[in-house]
């Protein structure tokens, strides 16, 4: 039994048609599970399902076995998932520390602990502590937006896209930093538009096509499948 | 669509009943004169009404431009004052003339040298000549038979034009507005219309030399025949004598000749309001009709689309700013018509009676409550809030009475509300406003084309 | 020495009718502004409805300060006001959690365009203005008591021997002092607490303050909580300068949306920088720079005229053409605020 798991789920917006049918996700402590698929395919509405941003019209969302479903986005968050969405994922007018408290909101414990273990992670952002946000570069941004994401100390990270519109220099770097998240233990759930880069450093990677599991396998598996290779991977 | 229509059906026949109901149980004259305010604010609703409905611009300050309209009938239609002209006329003249002249020569040096030291310097060097001519022009012109007129006077045109002359005026200050804030954030327009309105206000108030500010303007002549100059017209005395024959007949023939007196009196007075009607129906449809077939034109489908999905419109390329630009123009203009049409009513301008309650948030009221986006939800919601309000006065009055008709009359509280119940009108419209627009947000007549 | 003691007067005179008066006026603005800034960053409309519930506050303070005249309470040299103050900002907090609750709550929960809450704003602009001209008419009102001045003309001048005087009303020094004392515990409160971060937070970027636990009803309490406390001290201290008039708090609106937008919408230093460009933007321009300039020019130089670009009537053109000014060449303001 995975450690979170999305099972069979169906979601959809309002009340239009089901943007995901049936669709299944899992990724244990230690792993780096990757959604991969075309535009559209439902990829960040499973993040949003499994956060409870979303209500799902059928399955279930598990951590540790327990169903947690019913609950709602905070009381996830305190559970120990954490989620960097895709775009605006960061307090822009806000310092790097002011990120990260807020990122600790739910926390009545000492928060320090946990901040210098971000700052150890990312010592960037230590340099630049009391700079606002705002007026980082593209993938220190990143790298505070993970920081803030950790600050809950999760137990489950939900990227969304991490490496949108960043260039390949950064996007090295941000692969390396989420490898560090998943080396300290964390479950790591990843959507990527990099299939190919991505699949390569992943345990599990997900085929997402019109909300449904299309091909499911092992990040090798994936990567050696000549119909995925032709239709997701560009040959 | 067919329960539109019987929404439609409805709300019309309602309120022909309402006015027909003070016809027979207060006075037709009565009657009269709300159906024309009735037609004025209608007109005005369907300005802001494009405005809104059409392209979701919010006018703050209609106000000013009702007030730029009526500012035209006194320019244009009251006689000049020779004395003034010949005092300070060709000085003010000057005057305006520099202050046009720097304007020009600011924005194109700004868009020519982007030196804006130079900018700074043409506009100081302006303002002190135009000062230098102004104030002494303005001091001679008021100083010319202050009590009477102190004014440069009008063109001495008919009336009528200055209808037209308040829609360029209204449209011209729309122009400057529009073209500043349009294209930034929304509520910069609402901002920004609202200064306008009070700075239109305020210099109509000070500039006695232009429209006589605070010291009012009157007679102002009427595109309509005077009562007196009908009641001595040998065809309208023959009509009512005819339409009155029989209860005349029954009368004893001495009393016969001072009661057609009466019936004639009170006929012209009717008459000079019926034809009153009858220009502002006209004018009413008339702008219905454009504003229909604009709507359903090439142009107001674009329209429409910007409104619905701007992002949309703009991938297609359509140019938003240009069109809202038009659409706030066109909207301005038809409230600065109507603004005119309300001076020419009254037969007076009066800048003291320009409050934003009037002129700015019960046209509001109007067009959420007729149905923001329908021309003809804008015309109910002229005639009920206009209704509504000339009713709620008594009805206040009426109810704070009866309230605390236990008190003694001396009593603090019972006076206090006697004396301030005509505030109650104002957070009644509030609330009219505010319920409207959460419970029922279509209105009375909900837009029928709202997708394409 | 003669021409010394000219510059020192006519100095005196400037600080007396421009100075001090625009830094008083400035400070009322400030506030004001800083209310309507914190309620457009996070609940991102323009509140039409600031001038009137200004009003609103002040006409509770009037009434309870008569209340306390009336039982014989007073506060020394300081206005019965200030003691009545308490009071009015629980029952302004009252009026706009009531108004937030039945009229803006649905609209942000609906996620409607900024443009309808602002309508909706300018309903409730309405109806408070009806609610302050039912209880208190629509005439002018003194309530300030106390000693009326700190320091008088006459008393500057013998204690100078300058021929100008210089007098600081109460309302003033008051306006000043509480100003400077309240601008900075709502700084402190929005750059040091956790509750004030959590609202930055939220006016930044309200789905991540949300992912964070951030809950977006107490920032919006505690928003209408700080606006209520501006609100009120604006608007007595604006009523203990200039006297109380429902008509002039609505014109307020002017003003105050220009010191925002001229600072920055949504910044809050900006506002407080935006209330002092428009306050001595205003007194500059309408100054009659008359007896200035007899001090300090020969006199062979001397102005006949009043020496005056504008004339006080036009006080909300200044504001207006500054906003307009703004607007064309650097939408953003003076702070940066947010553009679209
Ligand atoms: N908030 C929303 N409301 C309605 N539909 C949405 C919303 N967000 C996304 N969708 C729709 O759901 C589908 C899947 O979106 P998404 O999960 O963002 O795709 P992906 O992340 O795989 O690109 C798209 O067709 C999109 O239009
Ligand atoms: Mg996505």
């Amino acid at each position: 039994m995975a450690y979170l798991s999305g099972e069979n789920i169906t979601a959809a917006y309002d009340y239009s048609v089901p943007i995901l049918n049936d669709c299944s996700v899992e990724v244990n402590k230690g792993e780096l599970a990757v959604i991969v698929g075309p535009n559209g395919a439902g990829k960040s509405t499973v993040m949003k399902v499994l956060l409870g941003m979303l209500k799902q019209s059928k399955g279930s969302v598990m951590l540790e076995g327990k169903d947690i479903s019913k609950l709602s986005v905070q009381k996830r968050i305190t559970l120990g998932l954490a989620f960097v969405p895709q775009t605006d994922n960061v307090f822009p007018t806000m310092t790097v520390e002011e990120n990260l408290e807020m990122g600790a909101f739910l926390r009545t414990d000492d928060i320090s602990k946990t901040m210098e273990e971000v700052y150890e992670l990312f010592p960037i952002l230590y340099e630049r502590s009391n700079q606002l946000v705002g007026q980082l570069s593209g993938g220190q941004r990143q790298q505070a937006a993970f920081g803030r994401a950790m600050m809950t100390k999760p137990t489950v990270m939900l990227l969304d896209e991490p490496t949108a519109g960043v260039s390949p220099i950064v996007m090295d770097e941000i692969f390396g930093n989420i490898l560090r998240l998943k080396k300290s233990g964390r479950a790591v759930l990843m959507v990527e538009q990099n299939a190919k880069q991505a699949l390569t450093i992943a345990d599990k990677g997900y085929v997402l096509v019109s909300g449904s599991n299309e091909h499911t396998g092992t990040g090798k598996e994936l990567i050696a499948d000549p119909v995925v290779r032709k239709s997701f991977l560009g040959g | 669509m067919n329960q539109y229509k019987a929404r439609l059906f409805i709300s019309f026949s309602m309120m022909i009943l309402l006015l027909l109901l003070v016809g027979f149980f207060q006075s037709w004259a009565l009657c009269l004169t709300i159906v024309n305010l009735c037609l004025i604010s209608a007109i005005m609703a369907l300005g802001v009404n494009i405005q809104w409905g059409y392209a979701g611009l919010f006018n703050v300050g209609i106000m000013g431009f009702a007030a730029l309209g009526g500012m035209s009938v006194v320019l244009i239609s009251k006689n000049s004052v020779p004395e003034a002209l010949q005092a300070g006329g060709l000085k003010m003249f000057i005057a305006l003339f520099i202050l046009a002249a720097t304007v020009a020569a600011a924005v194109y040096l700004h868009k020519k040298f982007q030196r804006k030291s130079l900018v700074i310097l043409t506009i100081l060097i302006g303002y002190f000549i135009t000062r230098y001519f102004y104030s002494d022009a303005s001091q001679s012109i008021e100083s010319v038979n202050p009590a009477l007129t102190g004014y440069l006077g009008g063109l001495g045109l008919p009336v009528l034009f200055s209808w037209i002359a308040g829609g360029f005026l209204a449209a011209a200050a729309a122009w400057l507005i529009g073209k500043i804030t349009l294209g930034l954030r929304t509520d910069y327009l609402a901002i920004a219309t609202l200064g306008i309105s009070e700075i239109i206000l305020a210099v109509i108030k000070n500039e006695d030399w232009m429209v006589r500010g605070v010291k009012n303007v009157t007679s102002i002549p009427r595109p309509v025949p005077y009562e007196i100059d009908l009641q001595q017209t040998a065809w309208f005395q023959d009509m009512i004598a005819k339409f009155y024959s029989k209860s005349l007949d029954i009368l004893p023939v001495a009393d016969q000749a001072a009661a057609l007196k009466d019936y004639i009196s009170e006929a012209s007075i009717l008459m000079v309001k019926l034809s009153y009607t009858g220009l502002f129906t006209s004018v009413l449809l008339l702008l219905i009709i454009l504003a229909t077939l604009a709507l359903n034109s090439p142009w107001g489908r674009m329209i429409r689309a910007i409104r619905d999905n701007e992002t949309a419109a703009s991938a297609m390329g359509k140019d938003i700013t240009k069109r809202h630009l038009q659409i706030f123009v066109i909207g301005s203009a038809i409230v600065g018509v109507a603004g005119a049409m309300l001076v020419t009513y009254d037969g007076q301008f009066t800048p003291g009676s320009y409050i934003p309650l009037r002129f700015t948030f019960l046209i509001w009221v109007m067009v959420i409550v007729g149905g923001s986006g329908n021309n003809l939800g804008s015309v109910i919601g002229g005639f009920v809030i206009w209704f509504l309000w000339i009713m709620a006065e008594p009805v206040g009055f009426w109810l704070a009475d009866l309230s605390t008709s236990f008190l003694n009359s001396e009593n603090f509280f019972r006076q206090h509300l006697l004396e301030h119940a005509q505030y109650i009108r104002l957070i009644f419209m509030g609330l009219v406003l505010l319920l409207v627009m959460r419970f029922s947000p279509d209105g009375i007549l909900p837009e029928t084309n709202k997708k394409l | 020495m003669p021409w010394f003691t000219d510059i020192l007067n006519a100095v005196v005179l400037m600080c007396n009718f421009m100075i001090v008066p625009a830094l008083s006026y400035g400070s009322q603005l400030a506030l004001g502004a800083l209310a309507v800034t914190l309620v457009y960053s996070v609940l991102r409309f323009a509140n039409f409805a600031q001038g009137d519930t200004m009003a609103f506050a002040t006409v509770v303070t009037i009434l309870s300060t008569w209340v306390l005249q009336n039982s014989g309470i007073s506060f020394g040299f300081m206005p019965t006001a200030i003691l009545a103050m308490p009071i009015a900002v629980i029952a302004c907090l009252a009026y706009v959690l009531l108004i937030d609750k039945f009229v803006y709550e649905y609209y942000r929960n609906q996620n409607s365009k900024p443009i309808t809450i602002v309508m909706a704003s300018v309903g409730v602009m309405f109806i408070t203005g009806g609610i302050v001209r039912f209880v208190l008419g629509p005439s002018h009102q003194i309530f300030s008591d106390g000693a009326r001045f700190i320091i008088t003309t006459r008393e500057f001048k013998e204690m100078t021997g300058l021929s100008e005087g210089l007098a600081i009303k109460t309302s003033q020094f008051l306006t000043v002092t509480i100003a400077i004392m309240l601008v900075g515990f709502v700084f402190y409160f929005l750059q040091k607490t956790k509750t004030g971060k959590a609202m930055r937070a939220y006016s930044d970027n309200e789905n991540l303050a949300l992912l964070s636990g951030i809950d977006p009803a107490k920032v919006v309490r505690v928003t209408w909580i700080l606006v209520a406390v501006l609100t009120t001290i604006a608007g007595v201290l604006y009523g203990l300068d200039k006297g109380f008039m429902a008509i002039s708090y609505h014109q307020l609106l002017l003003p105050t949306f220009a010191a925002v937008i001229v600072g920055g919408i949504g910044s809050p230093i900006g506002a407080i920088v935006g209330g002092f460009v428009i306050s001595f933007s205003e007194l500059t321009m309408t100054y009659a720079y008359k007896k200035f300039l007899i001090y300090l020019l020969p006199e062979a130089l001397e102005p006949s005229g009043l020496v005056q670009f504008l004339s006080t009537e036009y006080k909300f053109a200044i504001s207006f053409v500054i906003l307009v000014i703004v607007l064309l060449l650097r939408p953003t303001g003076i702070f940066k605020g947010k553009v679209i």
